[in-house]
């Protein structure tokens, strides 16, 4: 029932073939764009919404509805000159554990601008950027040199794919900062600002980059649009469960025997996507601890919990985490899961944009505390401060960092909470013994 | 040290091309023309830029990627993350630092050679890697380790 090898949207994910145009072109790639676009603004966007695709950042949110938000007669500046439309794509690919934009862009390159086109023509964008993780550097000079490429078979620029339709593409580097992956902190990099997210409202669909109606959307919702128009929504519908649909690049790391970035179904539970992929757990299945199952923000699930969980948004929201970016952490018994949270609580710290108070101040505090948790060195009563304090930073900041660095340590409270206890009792044995 | 005229003279040449939200392409382009941005560059860019010296300051302190101190000759990167240290990147740091005489995360007094963490470069199949003068090196064993040092050294 697992996903066929014909099914595949991103043939080329391991880098077998060359990237290039005519390589793309031989798998499939711009294959006849131009009557896709002839179907129209209004039909792509519907076809979109009845595939059942949903945003593959992390959120979640459906993205035909994302792309219809967008205003269908160009808002009048001041003087009464339309102002244009912008479709920015989200390459700041930065989260711990996620690989999987990073693989697209290097082997497959030309279904993402592919992908930009047809979404851009869908939201009546004048233009895409797409902003590139500034320590993707090899990642950057292919999607640079794939650009130059499309422009010069004219499937971008003027009159692209010989539709009528003038787009352009925009590659843009950013610069190291964590924070830049957040879709209005984007924006204000992308307009040469520091990467501060902004208030929303307004919503970038009203008010985005340079002030004008932008969409920001993930480079994996993108590159997979192109093939769902060629196919049908009913075939892309076809896998995974209801509100879960389609199929989706999952990146397993951690302790499995073969880590590694695969395409499969939606919904497919745990333990298949590990048998089958991954070569089972390292040590075997009574060895396996927890699991971070959609990128570091999200919180751990035991193993009992997560075994025969299908790996979906709601599924995973059922065992109280995520499926975020479906960056799939494995940790064996072997794991010092106290130590291993207390290094992403770190990551938080160092990564926080500064502009909220208490993300500025709560991620420090939560690492100082998650630091002497992991020595024993903290008294029982400081577990449940430091819940609180999570509590007093999770939905109080602009962007989710402040939930994010929240939230894997109340899953470690939540799950793991005798073995925090069990540090400080032995820490505390351990001082009376040496003080006798 | 690099001279103020020199660094106007390719500021200017980069704003006639009219770019919206130039600052972060600037910055990547006086970075790699120059090798980092000299502090005394800000007036310059705040002013083609029609910004405030703070809003350009503020800008390459936020970004990590952005130096403002020349580099050393050479930089070895040493990636630290999982799948390199569950192929032993730890013992080899420990023999690069040594062999360099340069602990993680520091330049050299002499200015010959900085060794610095990178988390993941891709290419976790063969590893431990590391980036030597921007070219990638896999499967960093002692060999491999004397062979860097006297690339940098000479």
């Amino acid at each position: 029932m697992s996903l066929q090898d014909k099914d595949r949207i991103f043939t080329n994910l391991y880098g077998y073939q060359p990237w290039n145009l005519a390589a793309a072109q031989a798998r499939g790639a711009w294959d006849n764009t131009k009557d896709i676009l002839a179907k129209g603004r209004d039909l792509i966007v519907e076809e979109i919404k009845a595939s059942g695709l949903r945003g593959r950042g992390g959120a979640g949110f459906p993205t035909g509805m994302k792309w219809s938000f967008m205003p269908k007669e160009p808002p009048k500046d001041h003087a009464g000159n339309p102002r244009p439309s912008f479709l920015v794509i989200n390459a700041d690919e930065s989260e711990p554990g996620s690989c999987k934009d990073r693989e697209i862009i290097r082997h497959d390159p030309h279904l993402l601008l592919e992908g930009a086109l047809v979404a851009g023509f869908a939201m009546g964008a004048r233009a895409a950027y797409i902003y590139i993780r500034g320590e993707y550097i090899r990642e950057a000079e292919v999607l640079f040199a794939a650009r130059d490429e499309a422009y010069a078979a004219g499937l971008l620029g003027k009159n692209a794919c010989g539709s009528g339709y003038d787009f352009d593409v925009f590659v843009h580097r950013g610069a190291g900062a964590y924070i830049c992956g957040e879709e209005t902190a984007m924006i204000e990099s992308l307009e040469g600002k520091k990467g501060q997210p902004r208030l929303k409202p307004p919503f970038p669909a009203g008010a985005g980059l340079y002030g004008c109606p932008t969409t920001v959307n993930n480079v994996e919702s993108i590159a997979v649009a192109p093939t769902i128009m060629r196919r049908g929504a009913s075939w892309f519908a076809s896998f995974g469960r209801e509100n879960n649909k389609g199929t989706k690049l999952f990146q397993i790391s951690g302790h499995v025997d073969k880590p590694c970035v695969v395409e499969e179904e939606m919904s497919i539970p745990f333990r298949e996507l590990i048998e089958k992929h991954c070569g089972g757990i390292r040590g075997g299945w009574d060895n396996l601890l927890a699991v971070i199952p959609g990128g570091s923000s999200v919180p751990l699930v035991p193993a009992a919990e997560i075994m025969d969980a299908p790996m979906d948004f709601d599924g995973l929201k059922a065992v109280g985490s995520g499926l975020g970016t479906a960056a799939v952490i494995v940790m064996d018994k072997s794991t010092d899961i106290v130590r291993a949270i207390s290094r992403l609580s770190y990551f938080y710290k160092h990564e926080s944009c500064g502009q909220c108070t208490p993300c500025r101040e709560g991620t420090g505090w939560m690492w100082r505390v998650m630091e002497r948790l992991r020595t024993g060195d903290a008294a029982v009563e400081e577990i449940d401060m430091l819940q609180q304090v999570t509590k007093q930073v999770e939905g109080h900041t602009i962007c989710a960092l402040g939930d994010a660095a929240a939230w894997p340590i109340q899953g470690l409270i939540r799950h793991f909470r005798p073995e925090i206890e069990r540090r400080i009792e032995e820490r505390l044995a351990n001082t009376a013994v040496a003080a006798e | 040290m690099t001279d103020l005229e020199e660094i106007q003279t390719f500021i200017d040449r980069f704003v006639r091309q009219g770019m919206r939200g130039a600052l972060l392409p600037l910055l990547h382009a006086v970075q790699e023309e120059f090798g980092h941005v000299d502090p005394k560059a800000v007036p310059l860019i705040a002013d083609a830029l029609n910004l405030s010296r703070a809003e350009v300051h503020g800008v390459i302190s936020f970004y990590h990627d952005f130096r403002t101190a020349a580099p050393a000759r050479h930089v070895v990167k040493l990636c630290r993350a999982e799948s390199c240290q569950s192929r032993g990147s730890a013992a080899i740091e420990a023999e690069l630092s040594r062999h360099l005489g340069v602990a993680m995360g520091n330049s050299r007094k002499d200015g010959q050679v900085a060794l610095e963490p990178v988390y993941c470069l891709g290419l976790c199949a063969i590893g431990p890697n590391a980036l030597v003068d921007d070219r990638p090196v896999a499967r960093i064993d002692s060999a491999a380790v004397e062979r860097i040092t006297s690339e940098v050294e000479a």
